[in-house]
């Protein structure tokens, strides 16, 4: 064996670890000690779990991660970067990311950031060097904690202050948190896809005519609309029925969101209830099937951990077709509560929990989970398709 | 839709021997097939030649056909058991191209059999390159440019297109065989020639260069349903022009964004939909450019591959036993996951650790041959390692190749000072050579920064990144020595940091640094391979360390309060411990757990039936280190009763440890390691030998030269020499005349005090003989004695050999049942013992003795019925032979086990065979008489016996008269003889016609020119000397390249001729294993 030289300065120097520069304390007090990164900041909010092992920046960027912080069950996260186009609002919703490892140096032709700077410029902490396989098991077991991430270089931790902070956050329950990422301002949406070869999306000049209520939509879906054909008009939360059909549109989305539907449901129900009986073709995602759900009589429940992750498979009882979807809820439809004329289109082969239905008279539609994916598998954009064969079929 | 029941009996094809680009994963495949199928009540007919798989237990099929894997013999299985279906996925490219030639020549038509898994047109469309270029134009997924040809004209015209680079690929053949990169003109005429030749149909493609893109890999299923899941992607290491069987691998992909990741994952599911494969696993490679993302296609396999396995273990989705099931008519959702046991199959694995995979080469095995990768696939086995980070689970992987290396261990480097250093390590490591990993590391430490090894070798930087936070730690380590502090400590651990890297970095003992970290308290602690990342619980144990510090981590092994024996397997596959032993080491799962006990399987290669989750209770996927097996040791400890570690079943490398294991303080099940060590050590083997009277070759041991001049000269020319402590005959020769002698001391070894080398009379012309044994330190049963067909000299694991023996006296048998069990009684044998004795006039030579399994013990029970690995295991944990029941009836067929041999991998390899073992795999040869069962385990090792035409022959003086009867008997079936002039005159004078034909360098028409005009079917050859092995070189490399059979020993050639004269009289009929042993008894 040669003597070993080291001539590694070019190199990043190994560091002995640090004194912890984060922590994550649960509701129950436990603490997790690690390093921080991002931001120098406290947020506090739901502990929740991601199981993809892709699409961290599509996963801080969905507006559905509202009032939680992710931990990423991959234990790489940061490889490839950030870039401006793998976003799905421009400002990120989740409240902090927690990962295995330290976030390496990127490394992918599109890579235009660093994750640390990333999450530094949208002012979220992040934390790492935590086994986040265990605190996945507590979540899984005991359900979505409330939770602080506190991230300072000096490593001083005000322990009882964080406690008290994670005691005055009322939690997800009964949060309607889609007001609070919807758009204020009502806009036109016409961007298609990014395509990865010509290394840039679309515009659609025109197209059908799609009236979009925001409650915390992602990006990708409208982008999925306008590839199937679609201009989108979007609107906020609180748009009432009369201002939605007053611009005639072909087809009316109800987007994903964050928090308790329930919640959302006190203003939003009423004016849906109007949308469904108007018969324009309505397709709901996420929060929407469940405002959905409810419109039609239904209810919905907190799920002790929710389904996160890019691998769910759903059987569509209509074709007997499994697609492996995107999910990513924490409360759910009862399937006992639905009236006769609401037929369940989807369950998950996970739980069985139930992730589509369809209105046996009207032109009414919905799903659960993400068929625009992104993060995820693109196996239910054919469900994009449906709504615009929905739409023309009524407009013929 | 539930299982089909239209049909009723499945035939399945395995792969048959080991070789290069198709090794034991196809056992795996095949194994989890069989089991698959048969708990669904199909009636299961397998076909396989190799002996040492799992899959052709007899109580894995309902009709076990031990026999030749080709169109005419599989043809006359399926005429005699007419099977319903044909399940040709699971046996590689062997099994696929068999199936595919059976349909084309109306077998399948003509017996009603049906093809499950893959259609006819889906092969055609994937393995044939214009059909699958076309194909994939018509998804609108790009591929490379390229041009397919069938002759030398339009492949320089193709070149024209292409341009320089190239790549070539043959169709049709494994692992890339034939295939290469071509820099220049004369390389790509030479690898045109090699490639139309080797590939069965003449067709090669010729490839636009994508050399430094990236490879990436989709193991895909689909059902018939349409139902399309990715199993996992896997990443590689090294860029595009490294063969991904050659490359060092990732799981899952790790420098792709999701919508990149998105893309491949749709293009792969298309790819599947258009080329038809309705049900089953595939995998789809693909190449993308760092540049910009463009995706090429590169090719797919609608078949279960070596990617598939590693995807098996990799995430814990066995691949192949749900394809299987899908194939009989299932749907994804109606199969369940059994690792969650609360999931269904449909869905995609997610992980939450890195797979490294890292292959294991045997360059130095086949002098001559170019250490450089390329597209054909070279490496002989791989290592696997689970960490929670890449360089975790990189050290691991690198530890776990037992190649010496226990991390990223440095090399020696070209010396240079100022700017030429850097020129000097970027031309060093600008090579495809098998260590570059170990080249960029040192590159690194001696100043190479990232960015530059990333200009010259075009690895990802993330990659290069991590190598280097490993090489800046080393670099710590190196200048502050042992870190005192838990944190720092842990964080180096936790960067897969073996103990003994650190002690050769901090300048310590491996005990020290191990004490000292367990004064801090730092022990690994293991998490579950789950497929779901933690999202459900799992009850399969399933596991790998890693290190996790903080407060709040959880150690998910959960030992069990039962009694639990650990088996130790055999690590990668390399040449000399093969699949042999991973059978060994199943059956003693199999065989414990069956008799009560607790089974934990630790081991390291993902190719292997040891490392599938239900073949024991539970299984630690870890490298074979005394750390890392000591780790779990005292893990699983600490609950239970710990009765015993088996050592003896896993080859050579648990061997190593077995002390270290014992002086922890855990129990050694069966033969003592001192018993074992008894029997390596020289010295002390002599005394024993003298004590019992054996007789042995005379011999010395020579501590320097003038030692091994004096001790040749006591016993006299030729001499086997040898440095000790060796596997698989490593460095091992037969010397026939002083100079010889004094060149290997000079070449070959260095010897010193402390470095021997034995050295024992040459018997020549003396047949070998390899009994296998079991005793339970008491009673020994003789489980098969085996007479070696080629002469002694050559490596037992290279040599044909026959049971029963043919040509052995009884008075011979009797002196060694005798001997072995004399030896087994000294040794204390618990479990298996393995002897290897020469005969000469009668007299029987001990050779060797190994009181552990041996390669050969799979055939032994193949052959005789005997289930010899499952009662040495019940033996070694306590119970007696009187326990179970035996057939010791005298067998009425003849069993011949061959070697098969990479020679056609490694071009200007002389296929000389010595005492250093050069084979990769077996056959077996079963039938009523010895020349019909050696004439099959020919067909099976692919070598076709010409049953008329020419046979050429060039022998040494010594082998003369050996031959005229040889001679004789071929002019007396009609064969034409020619021969070198000594040899004619010889023959003619004996009254055997011959004619006389020019040695090569007796000038033209030769030898060589009679050969590549297809004058001749059959080359025998023997030749002895440097100078005369040189001049006959041309004839073997001749022989091989253009698949002529060769013998290169007079034993060969007689039992070459014995086989040719049955197969004369009668076609080779065919015959299950069930059918040879009626009676085998039950074990449980």
């Amino acid at each position: 064996m040669p003597d070993a030289v080291y001539d590694v300065k070019t190199l990043t120097p190994f560091s002995p670890p640090s004194a912890a520069t984060a922590i994550l304390l649960l509701e129950d007090g436990t603490a997790f000690y690690g390093m921080g990164f991002g931001a120098e900041t406290t947020n506090v909010g739901e502990i929740c779990f991601n199981t993809s092992m892709t699409g961290y920046q599509e996963i801080m960027t969905d507006p559905s991660y509202a009032g939680q912080i992710i931990t990423f069950t991959f234990p790489h996260i940061g490889n490839t970067g950030t870039n401006g186009d793998d976003v799905e609002t421009l400002r990120p919703a989740a409240l902090g990311m927690i990962v295995r490892n330290d976030v390496t140096p990127p490394s992918n032709w599109r890579q235009d950031s660093h994750l640390h700077s990333w999450l530094a410029q949208h002012n979220l902490p992040g934390i790492s060097g935590i086994d986040t396989r265990a605190l996945t098991r507590t979540i899984r077991d005991k359900g979505a904690p409330k939770g602080v991430l506190c991230h300072r270089a000096d490593g001083q931790f005000d322990l009882p202050a964080l406690q008290k902070l994670i005691a005055d956050w009322p939690g997800l329950k009964g949060m309607d948190l889609a007001s609070v990422v919807s758009t204020k301002k009502d806009f036109t949406w016409s961007t298609g896809s990014f395509d990865l070869e010509k290394n840039s999306a679309p515009d659609r000049k025109q197209g059908l005519r799609v009236v979009a209520m925001d409650f915390g939509c992602k990006q990708n879906i409208l982008r999925c609309l306008v590839d199937a054909g679609c201009v989108v008009d979007v609107v906020s939360a609180s748009a009432s029925a009369d201002d939605i059909l007053a611009r005639q549109p072909d087809g009316i989305f109800l987007a994903n969101g964050p928090g308790d539907p329930a919640a959302t449901a006190e203003f939003a129900v009423p004016e849906i209830k109007k949308l469904i009986d108007s018969n324009v073709p309505i397709f709901g995602i996420c929060i929407g099937h469940q405002l959905l759900a409810l419109a039609m009589g239904g209810s919905t429940s907190k799920m002790a951990r929710g389904h996160r992750g890019a691998n769910h498979p759903v059987r569509d009882l209509t074709t007997g077709q499994i697609e492996i979807t995107s999910q990513n809820h924490g409360f759910c439809v009862d399937p006992g509560s639905l009236p006769e004329n609401v037929e369940i289109t989807h369950i998950s082969l996970f739980d069985g929990s139930v992730e589509g239905l369809r209105h046996k008279d009207k032109p009414v539609f919905c799903v659960q989970y993400h068929p625009e994916s992104s993060p995820g598998p693109h196996d239910s954009r054919h469900l994009f398709q449906r709504f615009v064969e929905m739409m023309k079929a009524n407009n013929a | 839709m539930p299982r089909r029941d239209d049909i009723s009996s499945i035939m399945i094809i395995g792969a048959g021997p080991i070789i290069i680009g198709q090794a034991c994963e196809f056992d795996y495949s095949g194994a989890q097939a069989c089991k698959a199928l048969r708990e669904e009540g199909y009636r299961i007919i397998l076909v396989n030649s190799n002996p040492a798989t799992i899959m052709t237990d007899p109580d894995m099929a309902d009709a076990t056909y031990i026999e030749p894997i080709t169109p005419e013999i599989v043809a006359r299985i399926i005429e005699k058991e007419r099977p319903d279906a044909l399940l040709p996925t699971m046996g590689g490219q062997t099994a696929l191209n068999t199936a595919l030639a059976l349909h084309q020549n109306g077998v399948l038509d003509k017996f009603n059999v049906e093809l499950i898994g893959a259609k006819p047109d889906a092969i055609n469309k994937a393995e044939d390159r214009a059909l699958f270029r076309k194909a994939m134009d018509s998804i609108g997924l790009e591929s490379a440019r390229s041009r397919t040809v069938n002759n030398f004209d339009d492949a320089m015209a193709a070149l024209e297109i292409v341009g320089l680079p190239t790549i070539i690929r043959p169709s049709f053949t494994l692992g890339g065989e034939g295939g290469g990169v071509a820099y220049n003109s004369e390389e790509f005429e030479n690898i045109v020639r090699d490639g139309l030749r080797l590939s069965p149909v003449s067709e090669i493609l010729i490839e636009e260069s994508l050399l430094g893109w990236k490879e990436y890999e989709m193991e895909v299923v689909r059902d018939h349903a349409d139902n399309c899941i990715i199993i996992c992607s896997i990443e590689n290491v090294d860029p595009m022009g490294v063969h991904t069987g050659d490359s060092i691998t990732v799981a899952p992909a790790l420098t792709l964004t999701d919508k990149e990741y998105q893309a491949l994952r749709d293009a792969s599911i298309a790819v599947l939909r258009e080329i038809g494969v309705d049900t089953g696993g595939s995998n789809v490679q693909f190449s993308v450019s760092p540049e910009d993302g463009r995706i090429i296609v590169i090719e797919m396999n609608p078949r279960v591959s070596r990617s598939s396995a590693l995807a098996s273990k990799a995430t814990g989705f066995p691949i192949a036993k749900i394809a299987a099931k899908l194939a009989v008519g299932y749907r994804l959702d109606e199969l369940d996951n059994d690792i969650t046991g609360v999931t269904p199959a449909s869905f995609e694995p997610t992980i939450d650790y890195i797979v490294t995979k890292i292959p294991r080469f045997t360059f130095e095995k086949f002098p001559g041959a170019v250490a450089e990768l390329s597209t054909s696939m070279k490496s002989v086995g791989e290592a696997m390692a689970v960490g929670r980070s890449f360089a975790e689970s990189l050290q691991k992987a690198l530890r776990s190749l037992e190649t010496g290396l226990n991390g990223l261990s440095p090399i020696p480097a070209p010396e240079a000072e100022g700017e030429d250093l850097i020129n000097t390590l970027k031309g060093w490591i600008s090579g495809q050579t098998p260590d570059r990993i170990l080249r960029i590391a040192q590159a690194m430490r001696m100043g190479m920064s990232v960015e530059e090894i990333h200009q010259t070798t075009y690895w990802d930087k993330w990659f290069l990144n991590q190598i280097a936070d490993i090489i800046s730690a080393e670099a710590y380590l190196h200048e502050t020595g042992l870190p005192d502090d838990k944190d720092t400590f842990h964080k180096i651990k936790a960067l897969g940091f073996s103990d003994s890297r650190i002690a050769e970095l901090c300048n310590r003992t491996e005990a020290e640094i191990s004490a000292a970290r367990l004064q801090l308290g730092i022990t690994p602690i293991y998490k579950r391979i789950d497929t779901c990342a933690a999202e459900f619980a799992s009850d399969t144990a399933y596991l790998y360390s890693t290190f996790e510090n903080k407060a709040g981590a959880i150690c998910e092994s959960a030992p069990t309060s039962r009694e639990k024996i650990v088996i130790l397997g055999g690590g990668p596959n390399r040449i000399g411990q093969g699949i042999e032993f991973d059978y060994c080491c199943v059956h003693a799962c199999y065989a414990l757990s069956d008799a009560g006990f607790e089974t934990i399987m630790i081991n390291c290669n993902p190719e292997t039936v040891s490392t599938d989750y239900d073949t024991s209770d539970r299984l630690y996927f870890e490298p074979l280190t005394q750390e890392d097996v000591i780790s779990v040791l005292h893990r699983e400890s600490q609950e239970g009763t710990l009765k015993g570690v088996i050592v003896q079943l896993g080859g050579q490398t648990p061997l190593k440890i077995a002390a270290a294991v014992e002086a922890a303080g855990f129990p050694i099940l069966g033969t003592s390691p001192d018993a074992i060590d008894l029997a390596e050590d020289r010295e002390r083997f002599q005394l024993l030998l003298q004590k019992l009277k054996l007789k042995q070759p005379e011999n010395g041991i020579a501590h320097s030269v003038e030692e091994a001049r004096a001790i040749t000269e006591k016993v006299g020319l030729p001499v086997v020499i040898r440095p000790s402590y060796v596997l698989g005959g490593r460095a091992m020769e037969v010397v026939h005349q002083m100079s010889d002698l004094e060149r290997y001391m000079r070449d070959a070894v260095v010897v010193s005090g402390s470095n021997p080398v034995l050295i024992d009379r040459f018997l020549e012309n003396a047949v070998e003989v390899d009994v296998d044994a079991l005793c339970d330190g008491r009673e020994v049963f003789i489980a098969g004695i085996m007479e070696h067909i080629e002469e002694a000299g050559i490596h037992s694991g290279d040599s044909a050999c026959i049971l029963p023996p043919q040509n052995l006296s009884e008075a011979v048998l009797d002196t060694i049942k005798e001997q072995t069990k004399a030896l087994a009684h000294a040794l204390q044998v618990v479990g298996l013992m393995n002897v290897q004795f020469a005969v000469k006039e009668e007299l029987v030579y001990l050779l060797e003795v190994n009181p552990r399994g041996s390669r050969t013990v799979p055939f032994v029970a193949k052959a005789t019925g005997n289930a010899v690995a499952k009662i040495a295991a019940r033996l070694m944990a306590g119970a007696k032979l009187a326990d179970f029941q035996m057939l010791t009836a005298p067998l009425s067929h003849v069993a011949v086990k061959e070697a098969v041999f990479p020679f056609s991998r490694f071009p200007g390899v002389d296929v000389f065979l010595g005492p250093e073992m050069k084979s990769t795999g077996e056959v077996m040869g079963i039938d009523n008489d010895f020349g019909r069962a050696f004439g099959k385990s020919q067909l099976a090792a692919s070598t076709v016996l010409p049953l008329q035409g020419s046979v050429f022959i060039s022998v040494k003086d010594a082998d003369k008269a050996a031959f005229i009867p040889i001679c004789r008997e071929l002019s007396g079936m009609g064969f034409e003889i020619l021969a070198t002039g000594g040899t004619t005159d010889a023959l003619n004078a004996a009254g055997v016609p011959a004619k006389r034909i020019n040695k090569v360098m007796e000038g033209r028409p030769h030898a060589v020119d009679a050969m590549l005009s297809n004058q001749i079917s059959l080359v025998m050859n023997t030749a002895q000397g440097a100078p005369a092995i040189r001049d006959s070189f041309s004839l073997r490399q001749t022989a091989l390249k253009n698949n002529i059979p060769y013998y290169t020993t007079v034993s060969g050639s007689r039992a070459a001729v014995a086989a040719i004269k049955s197969m004369k009289e009668d076609k080779l009929g065919v015959k299950s294993i069930q059918d040879y042993l009626p009676n085998r008894p039950d074990l449980s």
